[in-house]
């Protein structure tokens, strides 16, 4: 177990480092700071222009390879360079990573679970309406972008509260702002803010797990060995459990890894929209003000979250088949 | 009554003649009646054309264009004139929704089955040759796992502005190819080992030529159904980075973009938002049945597109 798993965090450290790499030299082929500056009104003079982005490390006139060797040296020292406006970058980054973690953790782990537990319930009950509901449902789901099922979402909400007559799920900030209270008031507070955006997020997580949990299912519910442990004389429902189940959630493992990084588009979108002032939020602004080390950050950040699913998958793979343990 | 009765019997000893003298289906029949017993995907099917026809013709039936403004309304609701209403600005919502329509369509298109291409040709070249183009091609697939295509595009995204909108299709291809790519290599894989791969290489046919003529077609099934598939994704993808404004430009429009501009007053004023959401999620749909059902018909192959792509992840 141990050997392979450091076999795979050391793959997984050396994907990180290329995708890195390749996304902060795509960032700075691409993107046009000096751009943004000359936007300014009254436009500034081009030698001051010039200073800024020397002091940036976002001057255009530098060559490439010298400007990805200062930022290189930079992170391989802790130091992510600084933002457009002249703020570190790690700074910033604190201060946005734990509201996506918080979005993306408690979304993933709903999402899975829900889908895991839909696949199940219509693969043992193959043809019957559930299942058939449950089939549509998730094609509906999964044909809706995650913009578009994040403003449904919110137009939802929106009635609820008019119905209930109060803010029953309120769908912009992370909080409300100047609450007072005890912790439990602001608990409740944050619970009543993650219901519509974690809903956005669960919602296309869900549908694209039970599919693929049906199948596996399906795949299980034939198979010898079930039909043995029922022959023993255990009952279906532990049997299908027991033997089924843990068959059937393999593949899973492979596909928790594998959505991380649509979870991680998904997040952009999320946040966009509700008003999370996290990681997917300031990417879409830092290309906006083509804000290159921002940028950069973002794309170490995703890197990481999915090497982070990637380790968890393998451990998954690793607890549910132990022919993996070697 | 007599005469319908006569008919009905000569109708019936006429397929009644097939079973007695058994000719052999063609494989494209075979396929096209599993299909159509699929409701569903028939309904997709329907669906997509209506589609189709409603971008392509639809523009010629009203006499508004999507470039133009109707400066005596602003904002106002499906009236006669403006069949689905009118923005902010005087454009009218049924002309622009169409050619967001048309333009995804055309996007969602283009993209995948250039993406299906591109897949095809890199994991037949992989999975015959093996070794170091085998195991680059691992790496650029895990590599996408690292960087979601999303953020690659975004990242991308002011290199073609200004251009040509086939630079966008492009490049949704260009990083759209990897997964498909990995299923098409493990069915090359195992096609190497067949007869008449080794028929042909022993009769010294070149290797490219065995990958068109002998690998390719033989994995037509997954392509193809891989292809549909991939018009449902590239058509979100291409919205969701209109939708940022990383995608079509304006003045052009796309679904995206359209539902962009109505997001905010999708309340106060649903028409601007309706339409463009409802299109975008029928056609995906339409799209994912479809090729549900082609996966279905095509059943023998798709048992094992589908075995290694559940594995692909290891």
């Amino acid at each position: 177990m141990g050997p392979f798993l450091l076999r795979r965090i050391v793959n997984y450290l050396v994907l990180i480092t290329i995708a890195t790499c390749l996304g902060y030299l795509l960032a700075a082929a691409s993107l046009n700071p000096r751009e943004h500056f000359a936007q300014r009104q009254p436009p500034p003079p081009a030698a001051v222009v010039d200073r800024t982005l020397d002091a940036l490390n976002l001057n255009d006139k530098t060559p490439l390879p010298e400007r990805f060797g200062h930022w290189a040296g930079g992170v391989l020292t802790g130091d992510l360079g600084r933002t457009i406006d002249d703020s570190p970058v790690s700074a910033e980054m604190g201060r946005r990573v734990g509201v996506t973690v918080r979005l993306v953790v408690i979304g993933t782990a709903t999402g899975a679970l829900a889908g895991v537990a839909l696949g199940f319930v219509s693969a043992i009950r193959q043809y019957r309406p559930s299942d058939h509901a449950v089939t549509f449902l998730s094609f509906l789901v999964l044909s809706t972008p995650v913009f578009l099922l994040a403003v449904l979402l919110k137009i939802g909400a929106v009635k609820v509260n008019q119905a209930a007559g109060t803010t029953l799920f309120p769908y912009t900030n992370e909080t409300t702002p100047g609450l007072s209270g005890g912790w439990l008031h602001h608990l409740t507070d944050r619970a009543q803010h993650l219901v519509v955006p974690t809903l956005s997020l669960m919602l296309g997580q869900a549908a694209l797990f039970s599919r693929y949990q049906r199948s596996a299912m399906l795949d299980v519910l034939g198979a010898d060995y079930i039909r043995t442990a029922r022959a023993t004389g255990m009952r279906r429902g532990p049997a299908l459990v027991k033997h089924g189940l843990r068959t059937a959630l393999i593949p899973m493992a492979t596909l928790f890894a594998y959505q991380m990084g649509l979870l991680l588009t998904g997040v952009t979108f999320t946040e966009k929209i509700f008003g999370w002032h996290g990681m997917g939020e300031w990417f879409v602004d830092s290309i906006n003000r083509a804000d290159v080390n921002a940028v950069a950050a973002m794309v170490l950040f995703t890197a990481v979250l999915v090497l982070i699913a990637g380790l968890a998958s393998d451990l998954a793979h690793a607890l549910l088949d132990p022919r993996v343990r070697v | 009554m007599a005469a319908p009765e006569t008919d009905f019997v000569v109708a019936e000893e006429d397929t009644a003649i097939p079973p007695a003298e058994p000719v052999a289906l063609s494989r494209g029949r075979i396929v096209l009646r599993r299909f159509r017993r699929r409701r569903l995907a028939v309904a997709g099917l329907v669906i997509l054309l209506f589609m189709f026809a409603l971008a392509f013709i639809g523009p010629h039936l009203n006499s508004w264009g999507y470039k133009d403004k109707d400066y005596e309304n602003f904002l106002t609701g499906p009236s006669a004139t403006h069949w689905f209403g009118t923005t902010q600005i005087g454009s009218d919502v049924y002309a622009q929704t169409l050619r967001g329509l048309q333009k995804s369509l055309v996007i969602g298109l283009l993209a995948a089955v250039l993406s299906t291409g591109v897949a095809g040709v890199v994991g037949a070249t992989a999975g015959y040759f093996g070794g170091w183009a085998d195991r680059v091609l691992m790496w650029c697939v895990d590599l996408l796992l690292v960087l979601p295509s999303f953020l690659i595009l975004a990242i991308t995204s002011p290199l073609f502005h200004g251009r040509t909108w086939l630079l966008f299709v492009i490049l949704l291809a260009a990083f759209n190819w990897m997964v498909t790519a990995r299923m098409v290599r493990g069915l090359a894989r195992s096609l190497r080992e067949r007869e008449f791969v080794t028929a042909a290489e022993v009769m010294g046919v070149h290797p490219l030529r065995i990958i068109t003529r002998h690998l390719l077609p033989n994995m037509a099934s997954l392509l193809i159904i891989d292809a549909t598939l991939n018009v449902g994704g590239t058509i979100i993808a291409e919205t969701s980075l209109s939708y940022f404004g990383f995608g079509v430009q304006p003045p052009d429009v796309s679904l995206g973009t359209i539902i962009a501009d109505g997001t905010d007053s999708a309340m106060s004023f649903p028409w601007l938002f309706y339409p463009a959401g409802l299109m975008l999620i029928l056609t995906v749909m339409a799209v994912a049945f479809i090729g549900d059902g082609l996966r279905d018909a095509m059943d023998d192959a798709a048992g094992t597109a589908s075995g290694s792509g559940a594995g692909a992840g290891s």
